[in-house]
């Protein structure tokens, strides 16, 4: 059993009718590191993580999360991997006909049984963690702030302190401060509860503070997978523009200077 | 899992100490709760406590929290509370659910029941109110777009038009033609049914005739619409200003009105006289084959009867009524759909909305025609 690894993908393949969106891809995903995940806007970053979530068929290639493959599973042990992580959607996703607070309580009034008034706390601490105020928590989704949004999709996803967190840009929207915070709260969670974090990022700043190791995904395919350091040495072009590009050699100045 | 979690008193000296062990974590939070409610229950509140933390297998934000919940209930009483031996690797945790916010959430109210339905009943009828002024406001917005496409008729939609206009006539025509043929078919065979014990056969064609001319025709076609057309205008208005794309056109300086609305209703006011008039041939069509097969009456008989018994006044106050029908539904339909808030409970909301209320609409409009018609003798 390889249980050092969270995920682990293989040669797969993905696709939308004539259309390859993802060619081969092949990466792994250790237990207990944050992973960024990097690429080109369309490049096939959301749909390589709705294909390891279950949502999109793949044509060839093989699946592991948390040690299961998702496609040999029956319900039982699907559900069971299920209660196991959480999944951020890259618009959110909340369900728009419930309140802040009982989207945050789905998850546990689904897989668990436990009393009102601990779900009712749960996920108001949940949601002071993420930084909504109190005054929001009883909002309806579509009164939300694009930011507001996120921070509640966020703490929907850690709701029964999962495994295992997919983030699809989670600090998007996110003013730099919130941007932060959350990475300081990703750091926490997984110091403490061993959290693994499968992230889709383009945050330079989430790349360099919190991720362990980063992926690239260019023309369907991972072309370099490694800390970033290793990243930044890159040969591949698409890689050495995203990292060496104006925008990014400001961030590394930063970070070159801090590290010692 | 874990093993579970539990939590021992030991009354010492200067106060009692809790020891905790086990996996404080979410597969055993409902257990946990017991246990700190229990606890919360049977430690005095003058009494200093210490928690030794020393021993827990694991925490996790849900033991973090109950924990946090004992010392948040002991905060009032006078004894303190202190938190010992809390493992290295949990304090990040613990501080991050420790600094959350005090206030617990508040439980909602609730109203006594006789106040509630009061209450319901003012807003119903205050919903009412509301409901005839969104009618009236879109019906002057469609006659303000009308009115401007009138002054400068090159601004009007030629193409949206002709595309709702195959939407809700053209491809409901089997369906509609179906339906009025089955219908034509049942009141004949009624008609036969029934009359034939008073030897009254003959008239039975005058029944469908005027009938379905009349009456039946514009009002099935329409009840139709209002299902068909009706409800998908609502649904798909209705999906556009959750998506923001009303909000969209409006910035760049196009009115929705103009845009969406005019040639949506246009089309309905089109294709309901139309499909109205194929409904009710339809349906005569389906009234002379039962009279044929099963009344015994031939068809050369069944077009002479009809043709005494439909006047063209018949036949005028059917098609009258026609596009009027249609105004309702559209403007109804498209109301709602403009009235539909952020959520997919209240897109489906408005969408039914839409089609009881169009048709309830469309045959109180055909009462007053009826007493309009009959106070000018048509
Ligand atoms: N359901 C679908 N049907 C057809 N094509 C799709 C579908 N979903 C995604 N695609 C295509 O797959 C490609 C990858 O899309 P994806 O959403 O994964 O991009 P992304 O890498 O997440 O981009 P971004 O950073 O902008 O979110 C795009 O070209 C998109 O058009
Ligand atoms: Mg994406």
């Amino acid at each position: 059993m390889a249980n050092d690894k969270a995920i682990d993908v293989r040669d797969l393949v993905v696709g939308f009718g004539p259309r390859t969106v993802l060619d081969r891809v092949t990466f792994d995903v250790r237990r207990g590191e944050v992973f960024g995940f990097v690429g080109g806007s369309g490049s096939g970053k959301s749909v390589l993580l709705r294909t390891i979530i279950g949502l999109v068929p793949r044509r060839s290639g093989s699946i592991e999360v948390l040690g299961t493959r998702l496609d040999t599973a029956n319900a039982e042990e699907r559900r069971g991997i299920e209660r196991r992580w959480g999944v951020l959607f890259q618009q959110g996703a909340l369900f728009s006909s419930l309140t802040v607070l009982q989207n945050v309580q789905f998850p546990m009034v689904e897989y668990l049984d436990l009393p009102q008034r601990l779900m009712d706390e749960m996920a108001a601490a949940k949601l002071d963690m993420v930084g909504l105020r109190r005054a929001d928590h009883d909002k309806m989704p579509s009164e939300l702030s694009g930011g507001m949004t996120k921070r509640v999709a966020l703490a929907r996803a850690l709701a029964l302190d999962p495994e295992l967190v997919f983030l699809d840009e989670p600090t998007s929207g996110l003013d730099p401060i919130a941007a932060g915070d959350f990475d300081a709260l990703i750091k926490t969670l997984q110091e403490t509860l061993g959290l693994t974090v499968f992230m889709i990022t383009h945050d330079l700043e989430s790349l360099h503070t919190i991720c362990d190791r980063v992926g690239a995904l260019a023309d369907g395919r991972v072309v370099a997978t490694g800390s970033i350091e290793s990243m930044l040495a890159c040969e591949h072009p698409w890689v050495r523009s995203y990292f060496q590009g104006r925008r990014a050699t400001a961030v590394n100045e930063r970070f070159a200077n801090i590290e010692p | 899992m874990g093993s579970a979690p539990s939590l021992v008193a030991h009354p010492g000296t200067a106060g009692i100490e809790l020891s905790a062990a086990g996996s404080w974590t979410v597969d055993h939070a409902r257990s946990l709760d017991g246990i700190i409610l229990d606890m919360m229950r049977t430690t005095p509140a003058d009494v200093p406590v210490t928690i030794n933390m020393r021993s827990i297998a694991a925490l996790d934000t849900y033991g973090a929290w109950l924990v946090e919940r004992f010392i948040r209930a002991r905060e009032s009483g006078s004894g303190s509370t202190r938190l010992d031996g809390l493992p290295e690797r949990y304090r990040a945790l613990y501080e991050e659910i420790s600094t959350t916010e005090r206030d617990a959430p508040q439980p909602a109210k609730h109203r006594p029941s006789i106040l509630r339905s009061i209450a319901w009943l003012g807003q119903a009828a205050a919903g009412f109110g509301r409901d005839l002024v969104d009618f009236a406001n879109m019906l002057g917005a469609i006659v303000v777009s009308l009115a401007r496409v009138v002054a400068n008729p090159r601004s009007f939609r030629i193409t949206p038009t002709m595309h709702h206009l195959d939407r809700v006539g053209w491809q409901a025509v089997p369906i509609m033609l179906l339906i009025t043929f089955l219908i034509g078919c049942i009141i004949a065979q009624q008609g036969f049914f029934h009359f034939r014990k008073f030897g009254a056969d003959a008239y039975v064609v005058d029944m469908v005739g005027i009938l379905v001319v009349r009456e039946i025709g514009v009002l099935i076609i329409a009840i139709m619409m209002a299902g068909r057309s009706g409800s998908a205008y609502t649904a798909e208005l209705g999906s556009m200003k959750m998506r923001e794309e009303i909000d969209a056109l409006r910035t760049m300086g196009r009115d929705p009105v103009d845009v969406l609305i005019l040639p949506r209703i246009i089309a309905l006011v089109i294709a309901l006289p139309i499909l109205t008039f194929l409904g009710s041939m339809a349906a005569l069509y389906g009234g002379g084959l039962v009279a044929w097969a099963y009344g015994g009456m031939s068809p050369a008989i069944y077009i002479e009867r009809l043709r005494e018994a439909v006047s063209l006044t018949h036949f005028e106050v059917g098609m009258i009524k026609a596009p009027f029908m249609a105004l309702v539904i559209g403007v109804v339909a498209c109301a709602q759909g403009l009235a539909v808030q952020g959520s997919a409970e209240s897109l489906g909301r408005e969408t039914t909305a839409s089609v009881v209320k169009s048709i309830f609409l469309v045959i109180v409009l055909d009462g007053l025609f009826a007493v309009f018609f009959a106070s000018v003798d048509m």
